[in-house]
């Protein structure tokens, strides 16, 4: 069985980022970019299950400009059979990633894609979903652990109450949350062998997709920012604090 | 025109959430609706009819919702979209679950998790854990939102909606519900507690973080944690709070050795007082706490706890 994993290239997490001055986005300028972290266990997931010998192939696929080939290769690296890439120029949102997706699914006719959960840049938590409901398959979202037995998926689910397990029939689209695995460091032997795997290249009119936004973005501006308050000195006074600001009854 | 709300519950009981939905459906198209997708849940859906604004509620009350499953969800809500200008959910577990499906179907982008509605087509919502708001005018055609419920008041009772039965959708055998985990508290709920008392990787193991019960209880307050705390094992998932965790934004939010990363404080920023005790007067989880102790929280905990009974605050741990 072959497993997709569409990985995103964004800002790095650790990165503080800075609203541009103009308001239209924010300052990419010598920022640090990297893998969605999310994607990272998507594609770790995917590798243990090739090392289980569940899975014959694991395909990398982002959708991005011509840099995102350094998040497919970072994935090959890790262990990823080969890459694609549909070159974009400017943001794509969701549901135009889902329908990119869609159209390799259907020429590559993965048994499980396994998405992030959520993208870290833009924050949307839906492109899974929206792929799975185009495929019209079922879906394991925020997976926190998967079990793949023939022709089933057993997912347990982090919901806001707990866990929940969910059968889906294959094919399906699993999305991951945080505690589904560890992503593996790439060793230097693997980055090396990545850098000659295959990567094909295709375009959004290739795939028959339009790409143009949907939505329009006025603006984006600096959330309300908090000023720092007191530091109180003992116990007692951090309760006459909160005593004084109501919040204690 | 009509909105239609898609209501959280538990078969038993109308979730919060909902009466907050319809604050921000109200906003983009009214009257508003709500659906009640569920299996014996009749009285939900009698008290979605009390929310105050709420013209009419659609049940479908069937054994295969029981569980609110994506795949299922979809086809009901399908069956029933055509005439609503916009469709809306809380921005929960379930809600991010179902309601991308429904978009996708619909040929519309779904506008994530809002935290303002500017006019029924523009929305505000946080990107890059909360470091910044996009400002989004979404198309001509059916908005599909979710909504961050913390944002947003719930809208009142004394509604006299009339509940209106309709059909089970096909269901399309995708997926079938194996099991549920729930963690079982008798505190209030993280997203709508007044008091969150959260704990970090400093608590430093799981018999530790009970170190928070005490007070907890004492405040009436619920418990949450960090991801760092979540991922050491100290307490389940549903505990986290954060950028990819819940939304909380109650009137104190007590943070106790969690160190403030970018990722917890999208979560939790909007409280309306911090306060934080870390050893590290570096801890960045300072720079916006309004009041901060620098302190061991070995010793501060207990003081604390000693502190609030002396003044005879909260009930009797
Ligand atoms: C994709 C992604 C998503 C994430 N999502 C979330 C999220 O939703 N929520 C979230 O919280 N994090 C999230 N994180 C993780 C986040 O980046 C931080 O790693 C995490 O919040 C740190 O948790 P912490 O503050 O408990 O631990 P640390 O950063 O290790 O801080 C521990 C703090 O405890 C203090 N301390 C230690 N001992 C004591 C003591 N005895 N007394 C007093 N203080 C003490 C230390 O001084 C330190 O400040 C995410 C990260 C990624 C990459
Ligand atoms: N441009 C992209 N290229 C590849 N995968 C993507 C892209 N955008 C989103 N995804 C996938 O969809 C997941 C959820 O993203 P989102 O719905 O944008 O939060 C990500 O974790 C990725 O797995």
């Amino acid at each position: 069985m072959k497993v997709l994993v569409p990985v995103k290239r964004v800002i790095d997490f650790n990165v503080k980022v800075r609203v541009k001055a103009d308001q239209s986005g924010v300052d990419l300028a010598n920022v640090k970019m990297s893998m969605n972290p999310f994607d990272e266990i998507a594609v770790e997931e995917a590798i243990r299950l090739k090392e289980k010998g569940k899975v014959t192939e694991v395909v990398i696929v982002s959708i991005g400009p011509s840099q995102a080939q350094d998040t497919i290769r970072t994935a090959l690296a890790m262990g990823g059979d080969r890459g694609i890439l549909v070159k974009t120029d400017g943001p794509v949102e969701p549901l135009a990633v889902a329908k990119l997706l869609k159209a390799i699914c259907d020429a590559e006719k993965p048994g499980l894609v396994l998405t992030g959960k959520q993208a870290i840049d833009s924050d949307a938590n839906q492109t899974g979903q929206m792929l799975a409901a185009l495929l019209g398959w079922g879906q394991g979202t925020f997976a926190h652990s998967l079990e793949l037995s023939g022709s089933d998926v057993k997912v347990a689910r982090e919901i806001d109450g707990g866990l929940q397990t969910v059968s889906l029939r294959l094919p399906a689209v699993v999305t991951t949350d945080l505690r589904l695995n560890q992503p593996r460091y790439a060793s230097l032997p693997n980055i090396m062998k990545a850098k000659k795997k295959p990567i094909a290249e295709k375009s959004p009119a290739e795939l028959g997709v339009d790409v143009t936004p949907r939505c329009k973005v006025l603006k984006v501006s600096e959330p309300a920012r908090r000023a720092a308050g007191v530091k109180v000195k003992t116990v007692a006074e951090l309760v006459d604090k909160l005593a004084e600001a109501g919040v204690l009854s | 025109m009509t909105a239609l709300v898609i209501a959280e519950h538990d078969n038993k009981t109308l979730n919060d959430a909902t009466a907050k939905t319809v604050t921000a459906a109200a906003k983009v198209s009214s009257p508003v609706h709500i659906l009640v997708a569920g299996s014996d849940c009749a009285a939900v859906a009698q008290a979605a009819a009390g929310i105050a604004g709420v013209e009419k509620v659609l049940l479908a009350d069937d054994a295969r919702y029981a569980r609110m499953l994506a795949e299922t969800m979809e086809t009901l809500i399908l069956s029933v979209a055509e005439p609503y200008e916009a469709i809306l959910a809380p921005a929960t577990t379930t809600g991010k679950n179902y309601l991308p499906r429904v978009a996708a179907k619909l040929d519309t982008p779904q506008i994530s998790e809002i935290i303002a509605v500017l006019a029924p087509d523009t929305f505000e919502r946080p990107i890059f854990a909360g470091n910044a708001v996009e400002t989004l005018q979404a198309p001509a055609g059916k908005k599909i939102v979710t909504v961050r419920t913390t944002t947003f008041a719930a809208a009142g009772s004394g509604g006299t909606a009339t509940v209106e039965k309709i059909a089970a959708a096909a269901d399309p055998g995708l997926s079938s519900f194996v099991e549920e985990n729930l963690s079982m508290s008798a505190r209030p709920e993280l997203t709508s507690a007044k008091i969150v008392i959260s704990g970090g990787r400093g608590l430093g193991s799981a018999e530790n973080f009970k170190l928070l019960d005490t007070i907890a209880d004492r405040l009436g307050a619920a418990v949450g944690a960090s991801r760092a705390a979540v991922d050491a094992g100290y307490v389940p998932n549903d505990f986290q709070v954060g950028q990819t965790g819940k939304a909380v934004a109650p009137e104190l939010y007590l943070a106790i050795g969690i160190s403030g990363a970018i990722q917890h404080l999208a979560g939790m920023k909007d409280s309306r007082v911090i306060a934080a005790i870390n050893k590290d007067a570096a801890a960045p989880i300072f720079q916006l706490a309004d009041f901060g102790l620098v302190e061991d929280l070995f010793k501060a905990i207990p003081e604390l706890n000693d502190e609030l009974a002396k003044r005879g605050i909260g009930q009797k741990a």
